[in-house]
């Protein structure tokens, strides 16, 4: 079965038949799933002293910290930002060239696409096929559209000599805005690959895992996007 | 069609470079030769390749560590002699050539000698003691290294195809930029650091989630060896540190390559913002190398001491705190960029309470061999050698940590000779004895003691020689990096130094004998109990070589030192521990997805080092579809049956009773 019978046991997930993201393959509901993993937690001492942990509960908690690391890349571009923002160099600054209804627009699309997503993993947890293509396909082009404006903004600023190379300013500004934007479109790349994924094999464990995965990877570019949206555009926007 | 890449790139009016590249050209060229005449290819590719066991990759990542120290030794060599022989003359390399050589020597020998033999050696123990079959992601491990192997032949390639940096082994910018700086040297620096950086990541994540989530069964974390939690410092360390590197370098790369404006002199470009961004990663970086020699070193003053280790939860608590206190230092390594005497100040003062921690643990060693019974094979002797001289180097670090005294020595041979009798004795001497003290495990045989003991004591004299001297001309007033000499008070230290680094040569050539001999004597030296040195930790509970799945059963933990448990109820008892009945177990498919990751990876590196745009872009395509080959695979895992285990486990279990039934002889 699951962690349910073999909790109090040595626990071996190397053992045939425990591995590989069980209590979510064979369980007819995810809820469940996730039940059972808790479980192998609370049967623990609570000095970690349970043994190795399940694939799934692996899986996610390396994620988690692989998240960490990306968020200190970010803390780096936030400090360059930081340092350069009033490095304009003769330039144009951030309250002349940021368009706050385009930003405002941007950050509607973002989080409404972590909202959907949300709802794509309870469609998992349901085990319902359509229901989370329907959902991971909306989050998709949510994120596509959030991303074309973010390209169009890019565009414009490029147009009226505020790129990247006009002051440090704008260096720092183009990284670090660009940088979130290029894990927004890494983002599709892996949601266009999974759907398909799951498309043609189905609610299995490693899928699930991804799936998982993914919906921290995308609320986390939310959180950034949400410092992004502070410091920078309503920040540099106001007076 | 092929960017900036043209004849111009080979070297062909220098004579050093070239030959030395023709050298490891024929040399690699023997070795495929040889690989391919005596048909080892298909077992090279089978069983190391494409293995996704730790044990394995761990020791691929010291095969390449031990080629780069090496190449990064002789490049010191070259350093040392051309001091000696440029007094008063222009020696025999060139400014350019010679800027190459040192930032080629520091880069190396940080990046692809001391940071792969620390991480091969974290790979190969860390999941052998934690009781364990494998890391958490073993496929993602072999990505790891591969990436790293792949940065260190780009930066091998540039020997030959162009040339490296000669901004030093971090590129200071402005200097770095492409107003001062506008051949391929930087980047092959930038990528090649990127590309094993990214790699590194992946180990820091990977073997930070297998330390806190896949101990075995009772191993609480008070219970981990003192190596695992070191390991875990030093990979928690990767994981906060090591993105800081990858945003400086992008930053810096993109004001090579889009003309953004970071670091330039004009537009805006602050040129301390990167000093202080690549120190934030630099200093932490010092201890993500130390923390793990930390805990081989108590891993060995226990085990040869024959008692456990003294003080294991201040040992515990000095780790952490070196761990936090490491991020709050970094502005010490640029006291002199003007941030005011309060901000020194408060950095000099935490640069020097993070000695504290490291003085808890020197104790804590002293106090381990106190009352023991100390043997003085090799792993011990370097151990001694380390705490004798690490002392010594560290307090010249407390000296140099107080403002007033940085100011005088800053960037001097007085900090050259600081850091180096830090990292050679911390790092180093730690590397070569994991290397001796771990050997019999990965392979079944013991290292030579007398070739051992030679190699060091030929190093440890050799070392003080080179770097005693470099002391005192730093006090003298010698700057570092200088590529020809004016000043006779300088000349018989350089000479001294120069005679040390030929004894360091002995001492080099020593290790390389002590390998081809034990290697022809491994029958005399077979190991065939699993526990040569009367160990303490789990990963001598399993027999040399492991097999391939570590552990049978995973094995139960009840105190800190679960295989001394083991061994003395076995001795009690007159039985290797209980029969229990064997279960079948689930092990990773082994996998090229790291070597194709690598192979695209060099494309993508050489084709954005010489602006070949379209290669780049194949090499991406390349790696996407890897990637997707990778997830679309259908089994990641395969069924090893209870037969299977029981057989390979019970040649392991039949010598340690012979061996039970000896000691019985004896007693």
């Amino acid at each position: 079965m699951s962690d349910i019978t073999a909790g109090s046991a040595a626990r071996d997930p190397y053992r045939v038949g425990r591995s590989g993201g069980h209590g979510h393959g064979g369980h007819g509901h995810g809820g469940h799933g996730h039940a059972g993993h808790g479980h192998g937690l609370l049967s623990a001492t609570g000095h970690g002293q349970g043994g190795p942990a399940s694939k799934f509960v692996t899986v996610a908690y390396g994620f988690w910290i692989f998240l960490l690391s990306d968020i200190i890349m970010f803390s780096a571009f936030f400090a360059a930002y930081a340092v350069l923002s009033t490095a304009t160099a003769g330039g144009p600054s951030g309250k002349e060239l940021f368009e706050l209804p385009r930003v405002a627009a941007q950050t509607g699309l973002l989080l409404t696409s972590s909202f959907t997503g949300g709802l794509a993993t309870l469609a998992t947890q349901r085990r319902s096929m359509a229901a989370t293509q329907f959902w991971l396909l909306v989050t998709g082009l949510l994120g596509a559209a959030f991303l074309f404006l973010e390209v169009q903004e890019f565009a414009v600023m490029a147009s009226e000599q505020a790129g990247p190379s006009r002051s440090a300013f704008l260096s720092a500004f183009f990284a670090l805005v660009g940088c979130h934007g290029t894990h927004v479109g890494l983002g599709l790349l892996w949601l266009g690959t999974m759907m398909a994924q799951l498309w043609v094999k189905g609610f299995r464990p490693e899928i699930l895992r991804r799936l998982h995965c993914f919906g921290l990877f995308w609320h986390a570019l939310d959180i950034i996007w949400v410092a992004i949206f502070t410091l920078v555009y309503l920040l540099g926007a106001s007076p | 069609m092929l960017g900036k890449l043209d004849w111009s790139a080979i070297p062909f009016e220098q004579p050093i470079p070239l030959g030395a590249a023709l050298v490891v050209f024929l040399a690699a060229a023997a070795v495929l030769i040889w690989v391919t005449v005596k048909g080892y290819w298909p077992y090279l590719w089978d069983e190391w390749i494409t293995s996704v066991d730790h044990k394995r990759i761990g020791v691929m990542y010291i095969v390449l560590a031990a080629l780069m120290l090496l190449r990064g030794f002789v490049d010191a060599v070259m350093m040392r002699t051309q001091q000696v022989l440029a007094i008063h003359g222009p020696g025999y390399l060139p400014p350019e050539h010679y800027d190459q050589v040192f930032s080629a020597h520091g880069t190396i020998m940080i990046f692809f000698a001391a940071m792969p033999f620390v991480i091969g050696l974290m790979n190969f123990v860390v999941p052998l003691q934690l009781g364990i079959r494998d890391v958490a992601f073993p496929t993602l491990n072999s990505v790891s290294f591969w990436l790293t192997a792949t940065g260190a032949l780009l930066v091998n390639i540039s020997l030959v195809v162009g040339e490296f940096a000669r901004t030093g082994w971090l590129p200071y910018a402005p200097l770095s930029e492409t107003t001062y700086s506008p051949g391929v040297g930087v980047d092959y620096y930038l990528w090649s650091i990127q590309i094993s950086g990214v790699g590194t990541l992946l180990t820091g994540v990977n073997l930070a989630t297998t330390i806190l989530k896949m101990r075995a069964p009772g191993m609480g974390y008070l219970r981990m060896p003192m190596f695992c939690w070191t390991s875990l410092a030093s990979n928690l360390l990767i994981v906060a540190a090591f993105p800081i590197l990858t945003a400086t370098l992008a930053m810096l790369t993109l004001d090579r390559y889009l003309g953004f404006h970071f670091f330039t002199n004009e537009a805006g470009g602050n040129q301390m913002m990167f000093m202080n961004l690549i120190w934030a990663w630099g200093h932490p970086e010092v201890y993500i190398l130390v923390l793990p020699a930390f805990g081989i070193y108590s891993e060995i003053f226990s085990t040869f001491s024959s008692k456990p280790l003294f003080g294991y939860r201040s040992m515990v608590a000095a780790t952490l705190f070196i761990c936090i206190v490491s991020f709050m230092v970094w502005l010490h390594h640029f006291f002199t960029m003007g941030a005011g005497a309060d901000v020194n100040a408060a950095f000099g003062i935490a640069t020097s309470v993070i000695a504290v921690g490291t003085g808890v643990k020197i104790y804590n060693w002293l106090f381990t061999m106190y009352g023991g019974r100390v043997r003085f094979d090799t792993p011990m002797l370097w151990a001694l050698g380390f705490v004798t001289t690490f002392i010594i180097g560290g307090m010249t670090g407390v000296l140099l940590a107080v403002p007033p005294a940085d100011f005088m020595l800053h960037n001097s041979l007085f900090l050259v000779a600081h850091f180096h009798n830090v990292i050679i004795s911390g790092v180093l001497f730690a590397a070569f004895a994991g290397f001796t003290y771990w050997f019999p495990k990965a392979f079944g045989f013991r290292l030579h003691e007398g070739w051992g003991k030679a190699a060091f004591w030929f190093t440890l004299a050799g070392y003080v020689l080179v770097f005693v001297p470099l002391y005192i001309v730093g006090l003298l007033g010698m700057t570092r990096r200088l590529q020809h000499i004016d000043m006779d008070l300088w000349t018989p230290w350089l000479v001294v130094a120069a005679f040390g680094i030929v004894v360091m040569i002995v001492g080099a050539a020593c290790q390389v004998a002590q390998l081809v001999v034990s290697i022809r004597h491994r029958d005399e030296l077979r190991d065939e109990t699993g526990d040569p040195w009367d160990g303490r930790s789990l990963e001598w509970s399993t027999s040399s070589p492991p097999p391939f799945f570590n552990y049978a059963r995973l094995p139960h933990v009840e105190n800190e030192e679960p295989y001394w448990t083991i061994k003395q109820r076995a001795m009690e008892e007159q039985r290797p521990g209980e029969d229990e009945s064997y279960e079948p177990i689930e092990m990773p498919r082994n996998s090229p997805t790291g070597f194709v990751t690598a192979f695209f990876s060099t494309l993508i590196g050489f084709a954005l080092i010489w602006h070949i745009w379209w290669l780049a872009i194949v090499g991406f395509i390349g790696a996407y579809i890897t990637f997707v080959v990778f997830a679309w695979r259908e089994h990641g895992d395969y069924e090893v049956s209870a037969e299977e285990v029981e057989r390979i486990d019970r040649d392991g279990r039949a010598a340690q009773l012979a061996w039970l039934r000896r000691r019985e002889r004896v007693a």
